[in-house]
């Protein structure tokens, strides 16, 4: 099976001719018709054009024509990144119907690349979950067990790596949305430092959090995808203009002397199996040279109330252009202009969108904004601090990615809060800014257990490479 | 302990434009008060001495020479497509003045 080549074996093999893009598409695309009954990790598989874009790929090959790093590769990407001519659905009815005229930012990077985009991943609607179980078409099953959730909100992205559907993926990351799905899927899974990857197309969610990140299956993989969709962007004034290293050039070096912090608000009243399976991982780093230190990381259990002040109040602005007027679905037979928008938002979203509307709406609210908002945004101010504190005396931290095991389907889907608590560990990462990959550890239960490595702004080099380490000595 | 009435659910729902059915705002109510109760924990916290953190990276002022792309994304014939309804080469939306009986 073709399709289970890691990124890196698949550029390998096709610069040296040994297998075309063509099989490889073909690979990928057989394992998604055979597994995507189970799994549903596709919101839009476009079996045409990528068969169509492999062949053209081969030609210029043959040819010996200049090609991209990725050309001739299978991704998918989550279906809220906008794709010229595909429907672009954000997990949501209320764009069900939607295809837009231009392709985001880091679409246009791949095809630049040549790369193959097989399809659009089924997510949480507009990223807001942890499940996947919130998307309007359906939820994505765990490839490691069917009757486990892929974890969230870019759950489709990880399982369909996680099955070998392709070769690597994209998602979006405003809490934890790649890396927890990575810890469930048994996958890698990076968040790079915001601003790191330009977001223009990406649909907003939380615009002062959200950012891109691949899903691979290994560390250096991850690398290899970073490096070429990093950089600065003139229509994202958010992206930072700041070289981009050659990150897989920049792994495997020593970690003897790294500075790894365990700081403790991460581990209590933790899961005793994922404790283990992290501190291994610790002594594993330690073994090589490392230098384990603890630490402490005092606002951290602040972190997730100002997550969940300052998205649901990005989430109400950012959404408000869904309103059944000029794209998207509109609920018929409306009487008046206020009925198309009270009857086309009621319809089209579903119940977790419009709790974080609301409560957006209400903290941004005049009497409400100094309590809610305006104090958020100072906690966020000391959360950051927290970070440069303690990377003043550690090069990175090590944490778990997730409190708890992929859950059964259905198991927190009524119950919003106990859902959010599954994003403790990776959120305050968002909050801060900073860059954080989640990658397998020991298993607990024949379940996969994401170890989650964090360092300051801009040091995705370092995670990346203590990542590695660990990847490369795992027992 | 925040508890939002059915009356604030109601103004809020309204607010954000999102209709919302009377058997809704009973959990709707709840809900929303167990968020807001669990993210008041932050005024533990008392009087915070920080700024507020508006963009994370330090940047500011970002701005761009005001003059327009060059390079268009998007023809009108190819946002007109993702319209809902059109008419005579436009959106077509309900009224946005309601008729008025004459004095």
């Amino acid at each position: 099976m073709l399709s289970k080549l890691s990124l890196l074996q698949a550029i390998e093999k096709l610069e040296n001719k040994e297998i075309s893009s063509e099989e490889l598409t073909r690979s990928s695309l057989l394992v998604i018709e055979n597994k995507e009954k189970d799994i549903n990790a596709f919101i839009t598989v476009t079996s045409e054009e990528s068969l169509k874009a492999a062949k053209i790929v081969d030609q210029k090959r043959l040819k010996g024509e200049k090609l991209g790093k990725l050309a001739g590769i299978p991704v998918a990407v989550k279906d809220n990144f906008s794709t010229k001519n595909i429907l672009t659905t954000a997990g949501s009815q209320i764009l069900s119907n939607y295809i837009p005229c231009f392709d985001s930012a880091i679409v246009n990077k791949l095809k630049d690349q040549h790369a193959i985009i097989v399809g659009k991943t089924n997510m949480d609607e507009f990223a807001m979950g942890s499940s996947t179980e919130s998307s309007f078409f359906g939820p994505t099953k765990n490839p490691r067990d069917l009757e486990r959730v892929p974890g969230g909100s870019s759950g489709g992205s990880a399982a369909a790596v996680a099955a070998n559907e392709v070769i690597y993926s994209l998602g979006s990351d405003t809490g934890g949305s790649i890396r927890q799905p990575a810890s469930f899927c048994g996958v890698v899974g990076l968040k790079p430092t915001y601003g790191r990857v330009s977001r223009w197309g990406l649909l907003a969610m939380g615009s002062s959090l959200d950012q891109i990140g691949p899903f691979t299956k290994t560390v250096k993989d991850a690398a290899i995808i970073l490096e070429n969709i990093a950089g600065a962007d003139k229509m994202d004034s958010t992206s930072v203009d700041r070289e981009v290293p050659e990150y897989s050039k920049m792994l495997g070096k020593s970690v003897k002397g790294l500075k790894i912090g365990i700081p403790k608000e991460y581990f209590e009243g933790l899961d005793k199996n994922i404790e283990k399976s992290v501190m291994e991982a610790s002594e594993i780093l330690a073994a090589e040279g490392a230098q384990i230190i603890d630490v402490s990381l005092p606002y951290t259990k602040y972190a997730l109330a100002v997550y969940y002040i300052i998205m649901p109040a990005e989430v109400s602005s950012n959404l408000s252009r869904y309103d059944g007027i000029k794209f998207g679905f509109r609920a018929k037979d409306a009487e008046n202009l206020m009925e198309t928008y009270l009857r086309s938002r009621e319809e089209g979203f579903g119940a977790e969108v419009k709790r974080r509307i609301m409560i957006g709406a209400y903290v941004l609210s005049s009497g409400y904004y100094d309590e809610y908002y305006l104090r958020a945004q100072k906690v966020r101010a000391l959360v950051k601090k927290d970070f440069d504190d303690v990377f003043n005396r550690v090069d990175v931290l090590i944490t778990p990615t997730s409190p708890i095991l992929p859950f059964k389907l259905g198991e927190k889907i009524t119950d919003p809060l106990s859902m959010y608590l599954a994003d403790i560990y990776t959120v305050p990462v968002n909050i801060a800014g900073v860059p954080a990959i989640s990658v397998p550890g020991r298993e607990v239960d024949n379940l996969p257990v994401g170890i989650q490595f964090i360092g300051p702004q801009w040091s995705e080099e370092v995670i990346l490479n203590t990542a590695y380490v660990f990847e490369n000595n795992r027992r | 302990m925040r508890k939002l009435s059915k009356e604030q659910v109601k103004n809020i729902a309204k607010l954000s434009r999102l209709g919302i059915k009377e058997f809704e705002i009973d959990k709707y109510s709840k809900e929303i008060s167990d968020i807001l109760t669990y993210v008041e924990q932050l005024n533990e916290l008392g009087v915070i001495c920080a700024d507020p953190v508006s963009q994370i990276t330090g940047l500011e002022s970002v701005s761009r020479e005001d003059i327009k792309y060059e390079q268009k994304i998007c023809s009108k014939e190819e946002l007109l497509k993702n319209a809902p309804e059109i008419k005579d080469d436009s959106i077509k939306v309900k009224p946005v003045f309601e008729e008025r009986e004459s004095i």
